[in-house]
């Protein structure tokens, strides 16, 4: 296939101010993806420094404060510059108008200046790094972050101007979404990963601006001592937990719905199937977007919230687990009776299904009351967050990422490669987080720069995991990379898929499409696709 | 670090510490529970993956798809429905318990809990006794401990009695237990409180009903050991090791090696040798003089040491060389 100017979107115009200036959603997407990538980076050489750190009782290579200072700047990476933004701002923003059949977002200037507000707040937060790095841990719990005397407030202003450039990509999705859709695309012929990314945007409009205006007033208080969450001011401490678990509990499901989206993609394709109970899928999002709103005071049964408000946020977290076992349980289902193909994508998806279940089950024991007063704080939590956010968001987004690289680039990776960098991922993994959630139900508090001897075992283990963790992420940037340059030329549809990215060439024109497409089915219609 | 605990590891199940309090068995069971239905559960789909990637895998024969099933109303109710029903039922178990270790008994014995950056304070206000970083109660006793914090959010928890709760500024929370068995047993501070977080620790002591009537009346003196063991005993049980080392390492304070008669700078340029009277004055108002390279964070220990227990501390400083 090929387009009427001949030119795909990397040919249509050239030097650094076509990519820094561009309103071209393909290009804002791959920018974004390669600024998450490296957040990812240093994140994760954060992670494999205080694990290093971890492999002896005491003092190995650094003082108690530059550990907690690893393991703050690991969390506040991590999460406000890789993980909130990943699937959305970069897969979302290259795939969402194209699967939609749809040009570009609706407002593609409000989606270049969201890229440019997270480049600027990024900058706040890095500056924080050199600048005394911040030490409180990524929930920035007060008292102890208005009285520390490192760079709390770069790092806050930082996380504060990363939400704007959230709540703008949100607004700018749900917009696309209502509409932009084409001729024939009605809600239900849309493909999963947009209804996944249409409940995240929701999200991602309505809580951000709570934690914007939490980080606003925590600086107000360091700054001009305003008293608000200081007891010594007049304040309460826990008030600002709950303000700050209002955002930071819906944003875990900003992180992993769009991973549960590209998970229906993954499925369908590889094993040829329609999705089962496409409908139970579709509104199971809608439902974890509303319900998620409700759940923030489980992060808070040890801290002195009243016991009638505890048991309410108990059972609504219960109730939040069925959506994502109903997503679970439908996924497994699909590949009954398919034609499964083990690609790199697939395997993420087995991956995903595999440690997201654990995630999810472990979840259940902390939503569990008295099994949380145990629990709670210590490395179980650790572990459960991890197989959740890593084992499912980032499980997904390297699906994703692997499934959607030759029609981003045009280029093929090295398939053998592939397969051995997902398994020293998956294998890295278990090995480091498997063995916290056993540290943590014998005891093991998180957040220690010290920790009793009888611990040294499981810890040490859990370093050892971080190393075949990073050889797999080193391999995988290596071959990645080295297709760029020397990759097989990539055919339009490498996988069968049946959704409209599939149906336009790789990498995709300027305006996505020759011809805006016709929709006649639904989206994973196998039958009626005549593949 | 080597605490002189050891329970929480070497003894108990490979899953939990040893459960000493008459509310772990509940949680226990509990988690038991739902450790089983989780493997259950788990192998289960598992076994179904397995089955289904083995059986539908892409062979030449099968090129597509043999069936598009892609909906069946029964099962999808009964996957919503059955789960649903499962975690009601854990949710109700769990807050049962829950409320089992928030109630306390009307009749048990007080005892007040201090957290502040490093170190717990407890004080028998009845008995007249302060402790730092240790707690002796009577085994078979319910003990309700009455918590505040002096600076910033800590947590007090006992993994063997699976209690815990944040301690915070400016407001009392309550934790209650009641010990079944005799022994020493770890308590950590599992909210992130800063350098000397992980250091925060106290033995928690359950001795027999004789036992806790003896060390009361012996008022918990150490009136019989020679001065420098008493400083040696007092550099764990006061909680100095949390900040100062005895080996020449810096941590959140200055070091005890070498220190006695040295000269040393302070933050404004000062200098003092540190004689007998520094050292005394370091103990009781920290704040008078700040090591040069040092926060000014020590707590005053005024009135939580006697003056023998100075004079110990300050013989066992003596020796450290």
């Amino acid at each position: 296939m090929s387009t009427a100017t001949g030119k795909n979107f990397f040919e249509a115009a050239s030097g650094w101010k076509s990519w820094l200036f561009t309103l071209d959603h393909k290009r804002i997407g791959l920018m974004y993806l390669a600024a998450v990538c490296i957040a990812f980076g240093l994140g994760g050489l954060f992670a494999l420094l205080l694990r290093l750190e971890l492999l002896t009782p005491t003092q190995l290579l650094f003082s108690a404060k530059q550990y907690n200072q690893l393991f703050t700047l690991h969390g506040a990476v991590m999460v406000f510059l890789f993980i909130i933004p990943s699937i959305p701002a970069s897969l979302g923003n290259f795939f969402l108008p194209i699967q939609l059949g749809a040009k570009d977002v609706a407002f593609p200037r409000l989606n270049l200046a969201s890229f440019h507000i997270y480049i600027f707040g990024a900058l706040f937060c890095l500056y924080s790094i050199f600048a005394g790095a911040i030490d409180t841990g990524w929930t920035f719990y007060t008292p102890y972050s208005t009285q520390s005397d490192t760079s709390v407030i770069s790092m806050t202003l930082g996380a504060f101007i990363l939400g704007f450039s959230s709540i703008l990509t949100g607004v700018n999705f749900i917009a696309t979404i209502h509409k932009m859709r084409p001729k024939g695309m009605t809600w239900f012929r849309l493909p999963l990963f947009l209804w996944a990314m249409y409940a995240t945007s929701v999200i991602q409009v309505l809580a951000t601006p709570v934690l914007g205006i939490t980080l606003f007033l925590m600086i107000l208080e360091v700054s001009l001592g305003i008293g608000i969450f200081d007891p010594a001011l007049g304040g309460d401490p826990v008030l600002f937990q709950h303000f700050f678990w209002f955002y930071s509990h819906p944003a875990v499901y900003i992180m992993i719905l769009p991973a549960m989206g590209i998970m229906s993609e993954l499925v369908t394709t590889f094993c040829r199937k329609n999705i089962f109970g496409y409908s139970f899928v579709a509104y199971s999002s809608i439902a974890i977007a509303i319900i998620s709103f409700l759940v923030w005071g489980h992060h808070l049964f040890v801290s002195g919230q009243s016991e009638y408000a505890t048991m309410l946020f108990s059972l609504l977290t219960f109730l939040v687990a069925i959506p994502s076992a109903i997503k679970v349980f439908n996924w497994l289902v699909t590949m009954y009776k398919g034609s499964i193909s083990f690609d790199t994508p697939f395997l993420y998806f087995l991956s995903f299904m595999f440690l997201f279940s654990i995630g999810g089950l472990t979840g259940v024991f902390l939503g569990t009351l008295s099994i949380d007063v145990h629990l709670h704080d210590t490395y179980f939590v650790v572990a459960h967050f991890h197989y959740v956010m890593m084992g499912g968001t980032v499980m997904a987004f390297l699906g994703g990422l692997h499934y959607w690289w030759p029609k981003m680039v045009g280029k093929m990776y090295s398939e053998f490669w592939g397969r051995i960098s997902c398994l020293l991922v998956f294998i890295g993994f278990n090995s480091v987080f498997f063995v916290q959630f056993i540290m943590g139900s014998k005891g093991m508090p998180r957040r220690y720069y010290n920790y009793l001897d009888q611990f040294q075992p499981l810890h040490a283990f859990s370093t050892f995991g971080t190393w075949i963790l990073g050889l797999g992420f080193i391999i995988m940037a290596v071959y990645l990379l080295k297709s760029l340059k020397s990759g097989e030329k990539a055919p339009d549809n490498p996988w069968g898929g049946l959704t409209l990215e599939w149906k336009t060439t790789s990498p995709p024109p300027l305006e996505n499409f020759e011809t805006v497409p016709e929709i006649t089915h639904d989206p994973y219609d196998y039958e009626k696709a005549g593949l | 670090m080597t605490a002189e605990t050891q329970s929480l590891v070497s003894k108990g199940t490979f899953l939990l510490p040893e459960s000493a309090s008459t509310l772990s068995s509940n949680v226990d069971s509990l988690f038991y529970f739902l450790f089983w239905g989780s493997v259950v559960i788990f192998v289960g789909m598992l076994l179904v993956g397995i089955w289904f990637a083995y059986k539908y895998k892409r062979t030449p024969q099968n090129q597509e798809a043999s069936e598009q099933m892609i909906h069946n109303t029964a099962l999808e109710v009964s996957w919503t429905v059955i789960p649903l029903i499962i975690v009601m039922i854990i949710f109700a178990w769990g807050y049962k318990d829950y409320l089992r270790l928030t109630v306390v008994p009307p009749y048990a014995k007080e005892i007040r809990v201090t957290g502040k950056k490093w170190l717990w304070e407890f004080e028998y206000a009845k008995e007249g006794v302060k402790l730092l970083n240790e707690i002796v109660v009577p085994v078979n006793t319910p003990v309700r401990l009455v918590m505040t914090s002096e600076d910033v959010i800590h947590s007090f928890f006992v993994p063997n009695f699976r209690i815990k709760r944040d301690v915070l500024p400016n407001r009392y929370t309550r934790i209650w237990f009641e010990a079944t068995e005799v022994g020493d047993y770890q308590v950590f501070c599992t909210e992130y409180c800063g350098d000397g977080h992980s250091n925060m620790l106290a033995t928690l002591k359950v001795v027999s009903e004789s036992e806790y009537t003896e060390w009361l009346a012996a008022g918990n003196s150490n009136d019989d050991l020679p001065l420098d063991e008493l400083g040696k005993k007092l550099y764990t049980s006061k909680a100095c090791n949390t900040c100062h080392s005895t080996d020449g390492s810096s941590m959140t304070g200055p070091t005890w090696k070498g220190l006695y008669n040295s000269n040393r700078t302070m933050a404004d340029g000062s200098t003092a040798k540190a004689d007998d009277n520094y050292l005394r004055e370091s103990i009781v108002n920290p704040a008078a003089k700040i090591v040069a390279g040092y926060p000014p964070v020590m707590p005053t220990y005024a009135g939580l040491l006697s003056d023998r227990e100075i004079a110990g501390l300050i013989e066992f400083i003596k020796g450290v060389k």
